[in-house]
């Protein structure tokens, strides 16, 4: 029986409250068994029961419900502000609007459907909403309708032609804050005493209220365009940019060709930047000091921008040096809030089915074959008894429903503990050997590749729609006969699978077209029969490689979507993309079953955690976020790329992540601590692949700059100790180890690297489009 | 700061925007031209940002034109067009005003359509694998550089190259046999493939010792057949070593005790190997070698050693090349070679002994040529009827009868290597422009007056053609052409003055090693069978001449008269060798045959050897070779 097929039956009439809360529907079908099922998550469950009704509520009723969802207490510092004021207030700015552009028939309509705009306004916040939960408090309301506008208001405004209509309110409620501010003229002046008192403070404070900077820069420069000090902004822009710290050039560069209140609309980095709270890690002592110096001079301007618009984390204890602070920081939008990675994460993995019988045919035979039957034995067992124990930090078996094995997935599991039991181990003095797959004559351009599992097929995606699937074995690809065929042989027969294959369409390579932009993500089934792409056309397709037809055009993000990734067990996908949200969807469902919302900029890449029951992301808004495919939280938050996250990859246990960025670095992160803890200095330009070995004592990543860089990831993970102060501060100190950990360097001659992939017998492969420039 | 942040971007001007204005049939205001210059700066600035997403995830790291377009259109606005070419864009200025100008010239389509250089397609996309780095080392030097094999040399490889070299050409043989062995067998010697060529490249200072000679052509027979190796352009040195081998008046031959002849049909029969094996390799040296061969051949001044070592890679690289290049000059060789061999003087007796060997040599050739012509002829005509399977059987059965160390089989048709062109090219020695296959019959009478009945003898003996019993296949060409074709030739060459010749000695005592083998294309046959036939020959000779059709047994050897011999019994060794007679050739004066031997042999120690120098049939005698050796190149008699 299909997996949907279950679901359905255990969900029979949902289909009329599925908009609303589709977020939550299909996986969290039967919550009465999952709390019972659910036992050492007490805080997980809560956050369950609390957030359900509401949601389910929420359809008819209006905003207020979000600003109390998650695991999450309100932030301290704010307001909160009151969400249906607000809400009213973006519709009294529509009307305005409106009237203001002479547009009465419209503002008569609006009128009328008034109550019914309302609501739908409110679902599709619910909508959007789920998986940002995670603690953007009291900020939820705006900057949810942003993202109402980003993944819902967007393809009307490719539609109408006045998309201006549906951004207006949002950026007068947005923006409306500017407009009390104080005088603009003594803007430097505030920003100059500030900045003076910060330099005067003792060192040890120093570095921390140095954070300061930045995001008041950019308010204070803001708040003067958007009340049209055109020239007073630009002359403050000058005197003050340099001092920003060098890994903010990026978004500087941004800001400073934004001089006018009307460039502000369309700029949804901006808005970005104004909706969500800018978050700053200071020490309770560095903030005291901040607090009485602002109090004493009745420098209110900053201290209103400061309580409006940042969020202070404040801590117990030592102040941070400038290293760690600059380790975490550089994401769009501040630091992590300590609160938010403490949720707990099952990162173990599943436990293995067991699939006794045929193995140890298998291993009779291996042993037959090379006559070592004790050392075989002993192996056998050791691996019988490991996969017997479950893994204290592993997710419940069922935590979310999985498709059951087919006898074709169990002969291919046979083959891979076959095969890896003849896997190299590798570790620092015993490398693996690389066999680069070159893509010649890709004058398309190649922009994204696969391997499967087992290294027997190779896709690409490339820059003119197609994607092309390859054999790296000497097998060719064939095709399943036609309809009128197949019904011609004889379905009896042993070999019925050998016959359905028409062997004149064989060929070392396929392609398929269907997509209308370039391919940026490729990516293979585990059971090798389908292959998943996405494009800038804004679909995902599902092919069939039994046919090498397209089977299933995914249709919902409506933005390119830049990558994808299937679940390790299958039936699963995520995608990302433009639209800042990743989507979680099965392949039988033509909507996706979870939409991850909360990246304030792009979502470039997506990856599934090897246990299938969590999903992670990463963002042009420098921060990768784990999310939870169960519930739709967001359940990590990490931050300390200084450019967009372009690769993410998880150690085979399940317990890491390695991320890869523009910035040419690789960060190491401890899933279940919730921490950093590690940073692989030495690429030159935007790491493009990332991967573990088989038992993940290496990390390789590939680089633009056409080197394969071997890391040594056992040592990273045993270098950092995390203890229990760490764990709870969050404050890391990174070890500059780069050198140290690095294992090897290896060039091409011309060819950017791809992707990576490690066979089942530790052999590296890398792939990459030759470029003869 | 100030001027640096501004002057990051490029910035319309006002006049620009007038300008466009104006061209469009609109007057701006100043005030107007400067909002609207200042805010297309800030969308081109947008747009541009936008744009390098969509390059980011191309993984390119040049904006292309595409990239922008994709940033319009997802922010709703036209895209543009007519900038997608790969090619930049000049951006020129006008010299009369300040005007600039993207320049866009004229393209005459008639001509673009009717250009005769019709652009190349873009090849198919592909992927190539190759291993970049062994074990993560190995070499660190980027991948394209060719790995000098110097730095590549890890110890064990040294070490094992220092025993290896040491090993072969030193004194102990059996430690040498081990050491070949692993050169053959071992898998990981890449690397030092260099090195051991470059070894072998020093046969060229050991040409006074042939002991050595021999030993490092067995290695080059080791590293051709060591199956994990590639050898590459290392061919070619191997090949000119075994070639040095081959033809060069070795220091060691002054001397002629030294057998360096054995040594040069070794070399020989290595060069037929490494061609049949490493075809694809050395293709192009085919028709270098040829030529170098002919060269030879066709001259005078070289010693006969040469001239020999010329014959036998002729032979060596197959009868095609024999008939293609020794055939036709053999009536000039024939004068010289007749001239050493008439030249009864005691101070020629050494050249003389050597002509014997030239002449025994081209003897095997030909005889060679000429049961491989037959047989292609068989099979061309088989083939008409029953096509391939034909020539695939035949090819098949060659390659069962060819045992390990014998050279490699030879297939009927010749590898696409075009003899007959180059020979046109560099025609030195060639007397004719165009070659004509010279028919079988025609061929053979040619010969017949060469060599008479020696070359008779060949025939009469054995199987017939090339180890391939005779039924089946064979039968319908009997019918068919022989009495046809051959029947009025064989009518002139049974006229021919016949050489008798008969010998009464026992194989089995002799322990020589010409008994023993068998060429092996003839390997099926046994001895006792071959002896039986040539009991027959006599009486299937006068059967052939009147040829019937319609004979099912041994016939297609008919085609060529068979000498006389009398019974060889089987009983005590005693030799009794007579030779009478006196050939007469068309293009020659004729070969006389008036040697008479003493029937008791001078030296007794060394007999075979004896006769070695005298007999005009030279045997491959003075020390028992290996029997691969011998087989195809020893012009044994069958005794």
């Amino acid at each position: 029986m299909c997996l949907w097929c279950r679901i359905r039956q255990k969900i029979p009439k949902k289909k009329k409250t599925y908009y609303a809360a589709h977020v939550m529907t299909p996986l969290l079908s039967a919550p009465g068994k999952k709390m019972a099922a659910v036992q050492d998550a007490p805080m997980e469950l809560d956050a369950e029961k609390e957030t359900k009704p509401e949601i389910l509520s929420d359809g008819t009723s209006n905003l207020s419900g979000n600003t109390a969802s998650g695991t999450l207490s309100s932030p301290p510092l704010t307001a909160g502000g009151a969400p249906k004021q607000e809400d009213q207030q973006t519709l009294i700015a529509v009307l305005q609007f409106l009237r203001r552009n002479k547009l009465t028939e419209s503002v008569e309509i609006l009128r009328r459907e008034a109550c019914l705009e309302d609501q739908e306004d409110s679902q599709t916040l619910d909508g959007s909403g789920g998986g940002k939960g995670d603690g953007d408090g009291g900020d939820a309301n705006s900057l949810l309708s942003r993202v109402s506008i980003a993944s819902a208001a967007a393809p009307q405004s490719t539609l109408t032609p006045i998309p201006v209509k549906n951004d207006q309110p949002d950026v007068s409620v947005v923006l409306s804050a500017y407009s009390q501010q104080g005088d603009p003229s003594l803007y430097q002046v505030y920003y100059s005493s500030l900045k003076n008192f910060i330099e005067s403070v003792l060192d040890c404070h120093r570095a921390e209220l140095s954070q300061l900077f930045y995001p008041l820069f950019v308010h204070m420069y803001l708040e003067l365009v958007y009340n049209n000090h055109e020239n007073k902004a630009k002359a403050f822009f000058e005197k003050f940019s340099g001092d920003q710290e060098c890994y903010y050039q990026d978004d500087l560069r941004i800001l400073c060709g934004l001089t006018k209140k009307e460039h502000l609309k369309g700029n949804e980095a901006l808005l970005d930047f104004r909706t969500s709270r800018f978050v700053l890690r200071i020490s309770r002592d560095s903030y005291q000091l901040l607090k009485r110096h602002l109090q004493e001079r009745h420098n209110n301007q900053i201290w209103n921008i400061i309580q409006e618009h940042l969020y202070i984390d404040i801590f117990d204890g030592m102040p941070r040096s400038k290293s760690q602070i600059d380790s975490m920081s550089g994401s769009f939008a501040g630091e992590t809030r300590r609160e938010v990675n403490k949720a707990k994460v099952f990162y173990g993995l599943l436990k293995e089915p067991e699939i006794e019988v045929p193995l140890d045919d298998e291993d009779d035979e291996a042993e037959n074959e090379e006559g070592k039957p004790k050392k075989k034995k002993t192996k056998k067992d050791s691996m019988g008894s490991k996969s017997k124990k479950q893994d204290p930090n592993a997710p419940q078996q069922n935590r979310i429903p999985l498709p059951e094995l087919k006898d074709s997935d169990k002969l291919d599991k046979i083959m891979y503990m076959k095969e890896s039991t003849k896997r190299i181990r590798l570790g620092p003095e015993n490398l693996p050997s690389i066999c680069f797959y070159s893509f010649l004559n890709a004058y398309q351009g190649l922009t994204a590749v696969d391997f499967t599992d087992d290294s027997s097929l190779l896709a690409g995606g490339f820059a003119d729609s197609t994607v092309r699937v390859w054999s790296a074995t000497p097998k060719k690809l064939r095709k399943v006969k036609s309809a009128a065929e197949l019904n011609l042989i004889d379905k009896e027969s042993d070999d019925v699978l050998e016959r359905i294959m028409d062997e004149k369409t064989a060929s070392e390579s396929k392609n398929l077209y269907g997509h209308s932009g370039p391919v940026y993500g490729v990516s293979f089934s585990p059971d090798r029969n389908y292959l998943l792409s996405s494009s800038e056309d804004g679909t995902v397709r599902l092919w069939s490689l039994q046919t090498f037809t397209c089977l299933v055009g995914y249709k919902g993000h409506n933005y390119p979507v830049w990558d994808t990734h299937f679940s390790p067990f299958g039936y699963y996908f995520v995608s990302g993309g433009h639209d800042r949200v990743a989507r979680l969807w099965a392949t039988d469902h033509y909507q996706p079953l979870r939409i991850f919302a909360g990246h304030l900029a792009d979502v470039t890449c997506t990856r599934f955690h090897p246990n299938s029951n969590y999903v992670v992301t990463g963002s042009t808004d420098r921060t990768i976020r784990l999310w939870d495919v169960l519930n739709g939280n967001c359940v990590r938050f990490f931050t300390g790329h200084k450019g967009p996250i372009h690769s993410l990859a998880f150690s085979p246990n399940g317990k890491f992540l390695a991320s890869g960025s523009t910035d040419g670095r690789v960060l190491l992160w401890d899933i279940g601590h919730g921490l950093m803890i590690g940073e692989l200095k030495g690429h030159t330009d935007t790491i493009y692949a990332l991967k573990f070995s088989r038992d993940g004592e290496i990390l390789a990543s590939g680089s633009m700059d056409n080197t394969v860089r071997l890391w040594d990831s056992m040592k990273a993970f045993d270098d950092m100790e995390t203890d229990d102060f760490t764990a709870a501060t969050g404050h890391i100190h990174l070890p500059d180890n780069s050198q140290e950990l690095l294992l090897g360097m290896y060039h091409s001659k011309s060819t950017p690297v791809t992707h990576l992939h490690f066979t089942r017998r530790n052999l590296l492969l890398a792939a990459g489009a030759y470029n003869s420039q | 700061m100030t001027e640096r942040e501004e002057r990051r971007f490029a910035e319309v001007p006002r006049e620009s925007i007038k300008l466009m204005a104006e061209s469009s049939g609109v007057e701006l205001s100043e005030e107007v031209a400067a909002l609207l210059a200042e805010d297309v700066c800030y969308r081109l600035r947008e747009a541009t940002q936008n744009s390098s997403q969509f390059m980011r995830h191309a993984k390119r790291r040049k904006l292309s034109v595409e990239d922008l377009n994709r940033a319009l259109r997802w922010s709703n606005t036209e895209t543009i067009c007519g900038y997608g070419a790969q090619d930049a864009l000049p951006f020129r200025p006008l010299k009369e005003g300040e005007l600039f100008f993207v320049e866009d010239r004229e393209i005459n389509l008639v001509e673009l359509a009717l250009a005769t250089n019709i652009p190349k397609g873009c090849a198919e996309t592909m992927v190539r694998v190759h291993v970049s780095y062994l074990d993560g080392k190995g070499n660190l030097e980027p991948q394209g550089t060719v790995p000098t094999a110097v730095q590549s040399l890890s110890e064990d490889l040294l070490k094992y190259y220092q025993q290896i070299t040491r090993a072969i050409l030193g004194e102990d043989p059996h430690l040498m046999k081990v050491a070949l062995l692993d050169l053959q067998s071992n898998s990981k010697i890449a690397a030092l493939l260099p090195y051991f060529v470059y070894v072998i490249s020093g046969v060229k200072s050991v040409s006074h010792d042939l002991d050595q000679l021999n030993r490092l052509l067995h290695m080059v027979k080791s590293l051709v057949q060591n199956p994990y190796l590639y050898l590459g352009s290392y061919v070619r040195s191997l090949v000119s070593s075994v070639m040095y081998c081959i033809l060069e008046p070795l220091a060691a031959s002054i001397n002629p005790l030294n057998d360096h002849w054995t040594l040069r049909d070794y070399a020989a029969l290595l060069l037929s190997h490494i061609f049949w094996t490493h075809g694809d390799l050395v293709s192009g040296l085919y028709h270098q070698i040829l030529l170098s061969l002919q060269k030879v051949l066709s001259d005078p001044v070289r010693p006969l050693c040469s001239h020999y070592g010329a014959v036998v890679g002729l032979h060596a690289l197959g009868w095609k090349a024999v008939e293609r290049v020794l055939y036709p000059h053999l009536p000039a060789y024939w004068a010289n070679l007749q001239a050493v061999l008439d030249d009864y003087s005691v101070s020629n007796a050494q050249v003389k002994a050597d002509g014997h060997k030239v002449y025994g040599a081209i003897l095997v050739a030909v005889e060679r040529l000429l049961k491989m012509k037959a047989l292609s002829l068989t099979l061309a005509a088989e083939g008409s009827g029953a096509g391939l399977p034909g020539t695939t059987t035949g090819a098949v059965s060659f390659r069962e009868n060819s045992p390990g160390l014998s050279p490699p089989p030879e297939p009927l048709s010749e590898p696409p290597l075009g003899i007959a062109s180059h020979l046109q090219a560099g025609g030195a020695g060639c007397p004719w422009e165009e070659w004509t296959p010279v028919s079988l019959p025609a061929m053979y009478c040619e010969l017949y007056s060469f060599f008479g009945d020696s070359l008779a003898v060949r025939f009469s003996t054995g199987l017939p053609l090339g180890g391939v019993p005779p039924p089946g296949p064979c039968q319908p060409l009997e019918g068919r052409k022989e009495p046809a074709s051959s029947a009025p030739n064989l009518e002139n060459t049974r006229k021919m003055p016949q050489l008798t010749a008969s010998m009464n000695i026992s194989p089995r005592q002799d322990g020589s090693p010409r008994m023993e083998p068998q060429p092996p294309s003839l390997a099926a046959t046994v001895p006792g069978r071959s002896l039986a036939r040539s009991s027959s020959s006599s009486v299937s000779r006068s059967r052939s001449s009147s040829s019937r059709p319609g004979r099912s047994t041994s016939q297609s050897r008919d085609i060529f008269p068979k000498a006389r011999f009398p019974l060889p019994q089987a009983g005590p060794p005693a030799f009794s060798f007579i030779i009478g007679g006196r050939q007469m050739g068309r293009r020659c004066q004729g070969r006389r045959f008036q040697t008479s031997f003493s029937p008791t042999p001078p030296l007794t120690t060394h007999p075979p050897r004896a006769y070695a120098h005298k007999l005009p049939v030279i045997g491959r005698v003075s020390k028992p070779v290996r029997r691969w050796t011998c087989s195809h190149y020893s012009l044994h008699l069958p005794l």
